[in-house]
C-alpha cells in the first residue's frame, strides 16, 4: 500500500499526521532503551571507576588469595589476591576507550575514503573501493594480530590496527549514500552558488550521509570491544594495562578454583556489546529510509 | 440472476506505526458467472487490496477486520486455512501486475506452471507437467517445449506475463482476477495480452475481476464498473451508463482525465488535490476536499448510497433526493 | 555453457593470484617494517648461533636491494617453503599441515551444525515474524553474537568439563584412550563436543540472524504471493519457493565470512586446548615464534582467499540468473 504522495496539500486535512518524535521511535523498541540503561550505567562505572572502586586495581594481596565474591570483595579476588571487581572497572574503562577510539578513527577513515569514492566516482571509486575489497578478503582478525605481534602490544598499536582493519564497511556505506545523494538538486544548487568541491562534499553532502553510518559506528564499537578482547585473551594485549581479555587468559589457569575471574570479566564484556548492539539496533529503526520518510 | 462472488461490507486496514491506514472501508460488489467486471481508481485507491483481500492473501500489518465474502454459497472468510488454499489457484485464480517480479526467479517455468495444476488437479509430476505444456500452448507462447525449461529471466516481459496467464487459468478457475495485467507492459504487447486474457476467458467461461486504473482498457473489456476511491466504493454502472453519464463527480474527473490523455490534448487537466491521507480521511464525504460540486453536507456527514435509475448506484449527496 | 562456466571458473581463479601475492607481500613488509633486525624476525628468537643467522641472510638476501629479497621472499613462498621453527625444529608448513586436521574436523562438524540449525531456526523465525519465539531467538542470537566466543567457551568448560565431569577439559584425545578404531572415534567425538559446541554457537548466531533477515526480504517478495495465490501450502512457500531464494546470499556470505569463522576457531582452539591452527598461533604469539606467524598468516589467508573463490564458483552453479562474465 502506497504512502500518502508528500506534496502541498490541498487542503487543511491533508496534513499528515504529526510524525512521532525521534526518542518515541527509539522508545518503542524497548530491548534497545534497555540497552541503553544498560551502557548509561557501564559508562558511569568506567568513568567513575576509580573513586568507586575500594581497592587499587593493580595492588596485589590487596586481599586475601582467591577469595570468593562476598562483602569485602564484591567479585572476589585472583590468584595474586588482587580485587576483581575493581579490576573490571579498570579493564572497563581501557575496554570502553579502544572500543571507541578504534571505532572513531576506523569512522573517519571510512568516511574519507567512502566520500572520495562516492562523490568522485569513475578512477578514483574504481581504485578506492579495489582497496576496500583488498581489506574486506583478507582476514582481519588474523592480519590484526601480526599488526600487533610485529609492532609490539601497546594500546595505540591496538587501536590502529583495529581501526585499519574495520573501515571499510564504513567506507562502503558512505560511498553508496555519496552516491546516491550527489546528483540531488541541493547539491546543484550549492556548485552553481560556488561552493568549492571539499565544501559540498563535507557541508553539503556528508550530513545526509550520516544516518546509517552513525548506526554502524555503533556497532563498530562493540565489535572493536571483541577483537580487543579476543587479541588480548590471545596473549597480545598491552601488559601495562588491566585488560579485561588478559584477566580472562589469566582466569583460565584458576578457574577451576575460582570461578569469578573468569565470570565477572566476561559478563562485563557481553553486557557492553549486548548493549552497544541494542543501541545500534534502535538508532537502525530511528535513522533508517522507511521511519524517516525519506 | 446468481450471483458468483458477492462481497459484503468488506474492512481491511494496514496498521502502522504511524496509525492505522484504513485501505478498504465497507467495499460491496457482485460478479455474475461469466461477467467481466472492473474496479477502478487512482492508485492508493485500495483496489489491489481489495482483491488480495478476498483472496485472503493479506499479510500482517494489514487485517481484514470484517465483511463477508460469499463465492458458491460459501463465506470464504469462514473458511479454514486449508479450505480456503483449495480456492486460491482453484476456483479463484488471480494474474498479477508485474511479470518481472511475480515469478520466482529460481524455478523453470513449467515447474511453476505445473506446481499449480499438481495442486488442485491432484496430478502426479509427469502429467502435470503436459499440464503445463498444455497451458504454454494455451497462451499461445511460441515453442512451449522449450519454454517451460527456461527460468523467468530468459523471457521477455510479454512471455512472461503469458506465464503468469497459463499459471491462472491452468486450473479453469469460475473467477479470474487481473490485477493491472497489463501496466507494466509496452504498449504494443498490452493490446496482445488483453486480449489473451479475454478471449481465454471467454473459452472457459471464467467471470473477470478486472482491477485497472486505465478506463480504456474498461470500456473495451468489462461489462460492468465499480468505481473507487479512497476505499470506499463511489458509483456502480453498467459500462455503457458509467461513460454516457458518470452519477458522481470524481467518476466525471476521471474520465474527463482519461480522455484528456487519450486525445493528447495539451492542458493536461489531472483531478485536482492529492488522494486523501487514510490514516486520517476527510470527514463527511472523502472526497470532498476535491470535489468541484462540493456543498454544504459534504464535509459534516458521509453521503448516502443512492440506488438510480437502471439498477445503478452512486454514494454522494447529489443524489440524496434521488433516494 | 559449459565451455563458458570453465572460462569463468579460470577467470575466478586467476584473479586470486594477485590477492594471494599482496598476502605475501604483507608479509614480507611486516618482517622489515617492525622495529629491529629482520634476522631476529626470521629466526623466532634472539639468541640464535652466529652460524645460523649468517646463514639466514644469505638465504634470504638480506645484505641485497630490497626488490631482490623480496622476489626472494615470494619464491620460498610460492613453491611451500614457510621458513623454518628453530624451536620445534620442524619445517612450518609440515607443522601446519600436520595441524590443519584437528581445525577442519572442528570447523566442519560446527558449520554442519550451525548451518543446519541456523537456516531452519532463520526460517522459522522470519515466518512468525515478531512472535514470542522470533523475539526469544532474535534476543539469544543478538546475546550469542555480543559474547567473547573464548567466554562461552570457558563458562561451558566450567559448568560441563569442570564441575560436572561430563567431558575432558582440553586435548583431542585421551592418554588411554583405543589407538584406532570405534573406541578412538568416539573419545575423539568426547573431546570435540565442548570446542564444536562453542564454536557453533559462535556460527549459528551469525547464520541465524543473516537467514532471518533474507527470507524476511523474500517472504515480501512478489513471486511468494503468486505462490500463495496458487494455492500453494505455507510449509511449502517457505521451504521451496522462499528458501531456495533466501539462501543464495547466505552461501555468499558464509564464504565471505569464513575469515571471520576461522578467528573464531582460534579463540575455540586456545580455551579448549584443541591442537589445531588456532592453538598453534596462540603457541607462536606467547613465544613470539614469527616464523610460525607469518607462515600462519599466509597460509590462513591463502584458504580465506580460496573460500571466497569457492563460495563465487558455487554461486554461480546454484543461482540460474548468473551470467559468466
Amino acid at each position: 500500500m502506497s504512502a500518502p504522495a508528500p506534496g502541498t496539500p490541498a487542503a487543511g486535512w491533508v496534513e499528515e499526521p504529526p510524525r512521532p518524535s525521534l526518542w518515541r521511535i527509539f522508545a518503542l523498541n524497548r530491548m534497545s532503551v534497555l540497552g541503553l540503561a544498560v551502557l548509561g550505567c557501564l559508562l558511569v562505572l568506567a568513568v567513575f571507576g576509580d573513586a568507586i572502586v575500594p581497592f587499587d586495581p593493580e595492588k596485589i594481596r590487596a586481599g586475601p588469595r582467591m577469595a570468593s565474591p562476598g562483602a569485602v570483595h564484591l567479585m572476589g579476588t585472583d590468584d595474586l589476591g588482587r580485587d576483581v571487581f575493581s579490576r573490571v572497572l579498570a579493564g572497563l574503562r581501557i575496554s570502553l576507550i579502544v572500543g571507541l577510539s578504534a571505532a572513531a578513527v576506523s569512522t573517519g577513515i571510512g568516511i574519507v575514503v567512502g566520500s572520495f569514492a562516492g562523490y568522485f566516482g569513475r578512477l578514483i571509486d574504481d581504485l578506492l573501493m579495489r582497496l576496500t575489497e583488498v581489506f574486506l578478503v583478507i582476514p582481519r582478525f588474523f592480519l590484526a594480530i601480526m599488526l600487533v605481534a610485529f609492532f609490539g602490544a601497546h594500546i595505540v598499536n591496538i587501536i590502529l590496527a583495529i581501526a585499519l582493519l574495520s573501515w571499510p564497511e564504513i567506507a562502503r556505506i558512505v560511498r553508496a549514500e555519496f552516491l546516491s545523494l550527489r546528483t540531488r538538486q541541493f547539491v546543484d544548487a550549492a556548485r552553481i552558488a560556488g561552493c568549492g568541491v571539499l565544501v559540498l562534499m563535507f557541508v553539503e553532502i556528508l550530513p545526509n550521509a550520516l544516518a546509517p553510518v552513525v548506526v554502524a559506528g555503533t556497532l563498530q564499537v562493540g565489535q572493536a570491544m571483541l577483537l580487543e578482547a579476543g587479541l588480548s585473551y590471545l596473549g597480545l594485549g598491552d601488559p601495562s594495562q588491566v585488560s579485561l581479555g588478559i584477566m580472562l587468559q589469566q582466569a583460565q589457569q584458576i578457574m577451576r578454583s575460582a570461578w569469578w575471574t573468569t565470570a565477572f570479566p566476561g559478563l562485563v564484556i557481553f553486557l557492553a556489546v549486548l548493549s552497544l548492539n541494542l543501541v545500534g539496533d534502535g538508532l537502525n529503526d530511528v535513522l533508517s529510509p522507511r521511519s524517516r520518510g525519506r | 440472476m446468481q450471483e458468483l462472488l458477492r462481497v459484503e461490507d468488506l474492512t481491511t486496514h494496514i496498521f502502522t506505526p504511524a496509525g492505522v491506514v484504513r485501505a478498504v472501508e465497507g467495499v460491496s460488489l457482485r460478479i455474475r458467472p461469466s461477467e467481466a467486471v472492473a474496479l477502478v481508481g487512482e492508485s492508493g485507491c485500495g483496489k489491489s487490496m481489495t482483491a488480495l483481500s478476498l483472496m485472503r492473501l493479506v499479510r500482517p500489518p494489514v487485517r481484514i477486520l470484517g465483511g463477508r465474502v460469499w463465492f458458491k454459497g460459501r463465506d470464504l472468510l469462514a473458511l479454514s486455512e486449508a479450505e480456503m488454499r483449495m480456492v486460491r489457484g482453484g476456483e479463484i485464480a488471480m494474474v498479477f501486475q508485474d511479470p518481472m517480479t511475480f515469478l520466482n526467479p529460481v524455478f523453470r517455468v513449467g515447474d511453476q506452471v505445473a506446481e499449480a495444476i499438481c495442486i488442485h488437479q491432484g496430478l502426479g509430476r509427469r502429467a502435470a507437467e503436459a499440464g503445463a505444456l498444455e497451458a504454454l500452448r494455451h497462451v499461445k507462447i511460441p515453442a512451449p517445449e522449450a519454454v517451460v525449461h527456461y527460468y523467468p529471466h530468459q523471457l521477455s516481459g510479454g512471455m512472461r506475463q503469458r506465464v503468469l496467464i497459463a499459471m491462472a487459468v491452468a486450473c479453469r478457475p469460475a473467477l479470474l482476477i487481473a490485477d493491472e495485467p497489463t501496466t507494466a507492459l509496452d504498449v504494443t504487447i498490452q493490446a496482445q495480452i488483453m486480449a489473451l486474457l479475454s478471449d481465454i476467458r471467454r473459452e472457459l467461461g471464467s467471470a473477470l475481476l478486472l482491477i485497472s486504473h486505465d478506463l480504456g482498457l474498461v470500456a473495451e473489456y468489462c461489462d460492468r464498473v465499480y468505481v473507487m476511491y479512497a476505499g470506499e466504493i463511489v458509483e456502480e454502472a453498467d459500462v455503457f451508463g458509467l461513460f454516457k453519464g458518470p452519477q458522481h463527480p470524481y467518476t466525471a474527473a476521471l474520465l474527463k482525465s482519461s480522455l484528456n490523455i487519450d486525445h493528447r490534448v495539451a492542458a493536461f487537466e489531472a483531478i485536482e488535490g492529492q488522494p486523501p491521507n487514510l490514516i486520517a480521511p476527510p470527514p463527511g464525504c472523502r472526497f470532498h476536499p476535491r470535489c468541484p460540486r462540493a456543498f454544504e453536507p459534504c464535509s459534516r456527514s458521509a453521503p448516502p448510497v443512492v440506488t438510480l435509475e437502471g439498477g445503478r448506484v452512486a454514494r454522494c449527496w447529489l443524489h440524496e433526493d434521488g433516494r | 555453457m559449459q565451455s563458458r562456466f570453465l572460462t569463468y571458473l579460470f577467470r575466478r581463479v586467476l584473479q586470486a593470484v594477485p590477492l594471494l601475492l599482496l598476502v605475501v607481500v604483507i608479509t614480507f613488509l611486516l618482517v622489515h617494517a617492525a622495529p629491529g633486525d629482520p634476522v631476529d624476525v626470521l629466526s623466532g628468537q634472539m639468541e640464535t648461533a652466529p652460524e645460523y643467522r649468517e646463514q639466514l641472510r644469505r638465504e634470504f638476501g638480506l645484505d641485497r636491494p630490497l626488490y631482490v629479497q623480496l622476489g626472494r621472499y615470494v619464491a620460498k613462498v610460492t613453491s611451500l617453503d614457510l621458513g623454518y621453527s628453530l624451536r620445534y625444529r620442524v619445517d612450518v608448513f609440515d607443522l601446519i599441515m600436520s595441524r590443519l586436521p584437528a581445525t577442519l574436523l572442528l570447523m566442519g562438524t560446527s558449520l554442519v551444525l550451525s548451518s543446519a540449525i541456523g537456516i531452519l531456526l532463520g526460517a522459522f523465525a522470519a515466518r512468525h515474524p515478531y512472535s514470542a519465539a522470533d523475539n526469544a531467538a532474535t534476543l539469544v542470537a543478538l546475546a550469542g553474537y555480543s559474547m567473547p566466543v573464548f567466554w562461552l567457551g570457558q563458562l561451558l568448560l566450567l559448568l560441563f568439563a569442570l564441575n560436572l565431569g561430563w567431558f575432558p577439559t582440553q586435548g583431542m584425545a585421551s592418554l588411554r584412550a583405543p589407538a584406532e578404531g570405534w573406541g578412538r572415534a568416539f573419545d575423539i567425538a568426547h573431546h570435540l563436543a565442548l570446542p564444536a559446541l562453542t564454536y557453533s554457537v559462535y556460527n549459528l548466531t551469525l547464520i541465524f540472524r543473516l537467514t532471518r533477515a533474507r527470507m524476511q526480504e523474500t517472504l515480501a517478495e512478489d513471486y511468494i504471493t503468486t505462490a500463495r495465490a496458487k494455492g500453494v501450502s505455507e510449509g511449502a512457500v517457505v521451504f521451496r519457493h522462499a528458501l531456495r531464494n533466501a539462501l543464495l546470499p547466505v552461501v555468499t556470505v558464509i564464504g565471505l565470512t569464513f575469515g571471520f569463522m576461522l578467528a573464531g576457531s582460534v579463540l575455540t582452539e586456545t580455551v579448549f586446548a584443541w591442537p589445531g591452527l588456532g592453538r598453534l598461533m596462540y603457541e607462536a604469539i606467547m613465544a613470539r615464534d614469527y616464523p610460525i606467524l607469518m607462515g600462519l598468516f599466509i597460509f590462513i589467508s591463502s584458504l580465506v582467499i580460496v573460500a571466497n573463490v569457492i563460495t563465487d564458483v558455487i554461486y554461480a552453479l546454484i543461482d540460474p540468473r548468473v551470467v559468466y562474465k
